[in-house]
């Protein structure tokens, strides 16, 4: 015990040093444990640390190229661009500008859908991206997810959702708002052809999409360690001017206290959204 | 009637006024034999949601209402109009009694949010209000929300899909509250009334991007200066309105009703583009 209290560890080399002398791109450090994983064997490991289980954030490219059957994407409405009905000015920059800085660095908007297959069975799936706007819902992301859930009750295929948001696009004002509603009008006609709406949690999820269609799915699943939750941490802290426990709002606690089905881990994630697609999976003859 | 000069964050002041009628004032002056139905059978009581039946315009009717305080009590009783998860399961609840006995549903908008704190979330207030979405796109009752002083957030929202959206002339509607928009925007909830005028809140505004059916008159200087007034015009409407909708098989209003959620949203749809898939 006294080797743990002692203010300077003797005989230890700083990781820092040890960091410095390796190429950046060789070993990657996890921002969960801290610790160094072979790239290559992280990469293959979906991004998710072998030492500590820390689930990394991916974007969606990766996600799509994760969880489908091999060239079965077919993206849909990528052609939908946000629009600036608010005519957003800010002190620090205007919506359109920073539209346009984020398509420059060829992020489309913050969520990316499509058809596609995992193992042979036939879905729509909408992605987020958070890396867009923090996955923010706005008219574009509201847009693709009521068409998803539209073309997945025309073709009698289930609808999968993967979302990262941090909630509502605040520079379409009220606008982002009813994109709750949006989506909600548009899951309830899926439900009302009994296609299944499987919705996937990750880091973090919060605001207006978990309080919209990200909860209302049949079926919640989410990531180890995910952050899921309505209001976010600091609003909560600020409010009540109390510590929250540190475990709080993560997909470990919803699963303690009822509101989501399972939490799986990424390596997992494939086949359990394939075994559900099997098991709703109606005969056209009945849908 | 309204004076030009009014900024947005003007009308937040008006629509925050504490004398201001709240849900239970316009339950008084419309509603006939009303009864207050509490709980959500599953956790709670929540007085920060109002739940009843009663009768209006000769006809049994659902309420449905947000409450504020008048004063500081009042205020800690309805915890400021901020429900839990337990007041949008109580809505919820007579949301699906509504349906059940056919009664047209009132809805009353005015919180500034759902109530943001670890119990809330423990029992899941995103899971509450999400529920309200789903269930409210597909009630088979007539459904007309008014917005009488501050609609915020999902909180709002979640008694808020209707076939037919009012909204006071000084009442606000935002995707969160001014103090949070700036927050959120500018990690300065000091900007408040910058946020107020940058997120478009008013009845005017949303009027215009086609959100709200009408905009209710207010007697001059606001409705705390003439409740009575007030509620007389949020009367003529509300008839106005169920008399409207009322003529419609279920399956009409609720296509309508689809209808009036799906178009929301403004996009740029490129045409060109025939092959966008990435794989």
């Amino acid at each position: 015990m006294k080797e743990f209290l002692r203010r300077t560890p003797r005989y230890f080399t700083s990781p820092k040093q040890a960091d410095q002398q390796i190429p950046d791109d060789l070993w990657k450090k996890c921002a969960g444990c801290g610790e160094l994983t072979y790239t290559k064997q992280w990469l293959d490991n979906a991004k998710v640390c072998p030492k500590c289980g820390h689930h990394e954030r991916m974007a969606a490219a990766e996600w799509i190229e994760l969880l489908v059957d091999k060239g079965s994407w077919q993206e849909q409405d990528a052609d939908l661009q946000p629009a600036d009905p608010l005519n957003f000015v800010s002190p620090r920059n205007n919506y359109a500008e920073k539209v346009a800085t984020l398509q420059e660095q060829g992020l489309n908007e913050s969520s990316v859908s499509g058809i596609a297959q995992i193992e042979e069975q036939p879905l729509a799936l909408c992605v987020s991206e958070f890396g867009f706007m923090g996955g923010s819902m706005g008219s574009v992301m509201g847009e693709k997810i009521a068409r998803a859930a539209e073309r997945a009750a025309d073709e009698g295929m289930a609808l999968v959702t993967i979302n990262a948001s941090g909630g509502a696009r605040m520079q379409e004002g009220i606008l982002s708002l009813m994109q709750m509603a949006k989506t909600s009008v548009a899951l309830a006609r899926l439900g009302d052809v009994r296609q299944p709406h499987i919705s996937i949690l990750i880091d973090p999820c919060l605001g207006g999409v978990t309080a919209s269609y990200a909860s209302s799915a049949d079926i919640i699943v989410a990531e180890p360690g995910a952050v899921v939750g309505f209001a976010g941490r600091r609003v909560i802290e600020q409010t009540i001017r109390q510590k929250l426990p540190p475990e709080f709002q993560t997909a470990e606690f919803l699963l303690e206290h009822g509101m989501i089905d399972m939490v799986t881990p990424r390596a997992e994630l494939r086949g359990v959204v394939a075994k559900f697609l099997r098991l709703y999976r109606r005969s056209p003859a009945r849908a | 009637m309204t004076a030009p000069e009014l900024t947005p964050w003007d009308t937040v002041q008006i629509a925050r006024h504490a004398q201001r009628p709240h849900t239970l004032d316009y339950v008084r002056g419309l509603i006939e034999d009303f009864v207050e139905l509490r709980g959500d059978r599953r956790f709670g009581d929540d007085a920060a949601m109002i739940a009843g039946v009663g009768r209006f315009a000769g006809q049994t009717v659902a309420i449905l209402g947000h409450q504020k305080g008048s004063n500081t009590k009042e205020n800690l009783k309805h915890n400021f109009g901020s429900p839990h998860p337990e007041g949008f399961r109580k809505a919820l609840r007579l949301m699906q009694h509504a349906a059940k006995f056919g009664f047209p549903l009132l809805c009353f908008i005015d919180t500034s949010g759902a109530s943001p704190n670890l119990a809330s979330e423990e029992r899941g207030q995103a899971e509450a209000i999400a529920e309200n979405l789903l269930v409210m796109a597909d009630l088979p009752i007539p459904i007309v929300a008014t917005v009488i002083g501050e609609g915020g957030s999902g909180g709002a929202l979640a008694i808020g899909i209707a076939d037919r959206l009012l909204m006071l002339e000084y009442a606000v509607y935002s995707v969160a509250s001014p103090e949070a928009s700036a927050t959120i925007l500018w990690r300065d909830g000091a900007q408040a009334p910058e946020a107020a005028a940058a997120m478009r809140i008013t009845a005017k505004d949303l009027a215009e991007f086609g959100i709200i059916d009408e905009v209710i008159p207010e007697p001059e200087g606001g409705a705390h200066l003439d409740p009575v007034a007030a509620i007389a015009q949020v009367r003529m409407a509300l008839q106005k309105h169920l008399h409207a909708i009322a003529v419609h098989s279920v399956s009409v209003l609720l296509e309508q009703r689809y209808n009036k959620y799906r178009r929301i949203g403004v996009v740029h749809e490129r045409q060109a583009t025939l092959f966008a898939s990435r794989s």
